[in-house]
């Protein structure tokens, strides 16, 4: 794309980032963060970052909208009244303020960044062979910086746990959401009947490719989380019980197969997270395709929120 | 033949564009929730049928045209899908237009 591409892409940004501060309405701000990353996703294409685009798209896009929209439909009811009692005159100038002077800061800090930018990217390449995989993102991700993609897993589980506290005593244990009633033969119905299939084997092309091309378990992962949440929404299978051994167990399995085989490690490469040689392959294998369920379970439960109906005796 | 299917990728993606931009000053203009539909379903299919179909030529392999069509099914079931269950709310709802 030419430069004058380049620099409409920019305003177009800057311009819904505006719009989005500025909107008075909850949902309408929300639709406008929407549109906001998937722009964002077009200028990650244009860095040639394909891996952190398709992560914009699906979680940053997808996911925080979709969790936004539900958090929007359940503040609609209080939100005029909210918006009646309006904060002081002085605390929104602090408010003002705060946010201009974060906002100088970070662009401070960018600016201020050396040129050319310390980079680590030659001995990414220089070693990317004993990794076993060809997509550089997945290698730093899986070996070179194991244990930030091994905090993230443990992360998503606390901010779950987070969101299961907010259940009132009743439900603990039970299922959330709202229990769906949609007509069996609707679009709806239908298309959680027709996607899934297609969707579940896209989902596991895509962290299957990103061994060697952008791609990966998050993206996956949210593509398989998608399916899930629409079969429940379309009222084809309820949500599961919270407290269920299984779900639970699921939930963990990522994370634990990770700290099992950087345990692993120690003994037979001399680190944790160090991968024996020969074998780093198979063993990231192992880490993503428990991670893929994991997080698919993970980012589905955050959607559908807080347990609220408690199980039948 | 390269410059007849280059002609051609120039052509049907122009149109395509051309019909991304008529729908979206039918989103934007049209009066009520459903002739917008109409507007962004209708155009948006065919738009990006068209930038496909324009595009097919240009790709290094079979695999990649066979993807490029598959996204194209996939925009059009799910914006059909979409389409039909704002339409269904908006008529329950009595939205305002």
């Amino acid at each position: 794309m030419s430069e004058a591409a380049n620099l409409g892409l920019t305003a177009l940004i800057l311009g819904l980032g505006i719009w989005t501060i500025a909107a008075r309405e909850a949902f309408v701000a929300i639709v406008g963060f929407i549109a906001y990353g998937l722009l964002l996703t077009l200028v990650w294409v244009q860095l040639r970052g394909i891996d952190v685009a398709l992560t914009e798209a699906a979680i940053g896009g997808g996911l925080t909208g979709a969790l936004l929209t539900g958090a929007a439909s359940r503040l609609r009811r209080i939100e005029a009244e909210l918006r009646a009692q309006r904060p002081a005159l002085a605390t929104r100038v602090l408010a003002a303020c705060v946010s201009a002077a974060a906002a100088a800061a970070l662009a401070i800090c960018v600016l201020a960044l050396p040129e050319p930018p310390p980079t680590l990217a030659p001995e990414v390449a220089a070693n990317i062979a004993a990794t076993g995989v060809g997509n550089p993102i997945t290698a730093v991700l899986m070996a070179f910086r194991g244990t930030d993609t091994l905090l993230e897993a443990i992360v998503l589980l606390l901010a779950l746990i987070g969101v299961w506290s907010l259940a009132p005593d009743g439900a603990w244990g039970g299922r959330p959401g709202p229990l769906e009633h949609v007509d069996p033969n609707g679009i709806l119905a239908y298309a959680a009947r027709l996607l899934p299939p297609i969707g579940v084997v896209v989902g596991f092309y895509i962290l299957w490719v990103g061994a060697d091309h952008p791609g990966g378990k998050f993206q996956g992962a949210t593509i398989l989380a998608t399916m899930w949440l629409l079969v429940l929404m379309a009222g084809l299978a309820d949500t599961p019980r919270v407290g269920s051994k299984w779900l639970r167990a699921g939930l963990v399995l990522g994370a634990l197969a990770f700290i099992a085989i950087g345990f692993i490690g120690v003994p037979l490469a001399g680190a944790f997270l160090g991968y024996p040689d020969g074998i780093e392959k198979p063993f990231i294998l192992v880490i993503e395709f428990a991670l893929l369920l994991s997080l698919t379970l993970t980012l589905a439960l955050l959607l559908l929120g807080a347990p609220a109906r408690a199980e039948r005796p | 033949m390269r410059v007849a299917l280059d002609v051609w990728t120039i052509i049907a993606v122009t149109s395509g564009a051309f019909f991304f931009l008529a729908g979206t000053t039918g989103l934007l203009r049209f009066p009520d929730t459903l002739t917008r539909l109409h507007a962004l379903t209708k155009a948006d299919n065919l738009g990006l049928g068209l930038v496909v179909l324009g595009l097919l030529p240009q790709v290094g392999g079979v695999l990649t045209g066979l993807k490029l069509i598959c996204i194209w099914l996939l925009v059009l079931l799910s914006s059909a899908t979409v389409s039909q269950l704002i339409a269904r709310s908006s008529r329950q709802g009595g939205s305002p237009p």
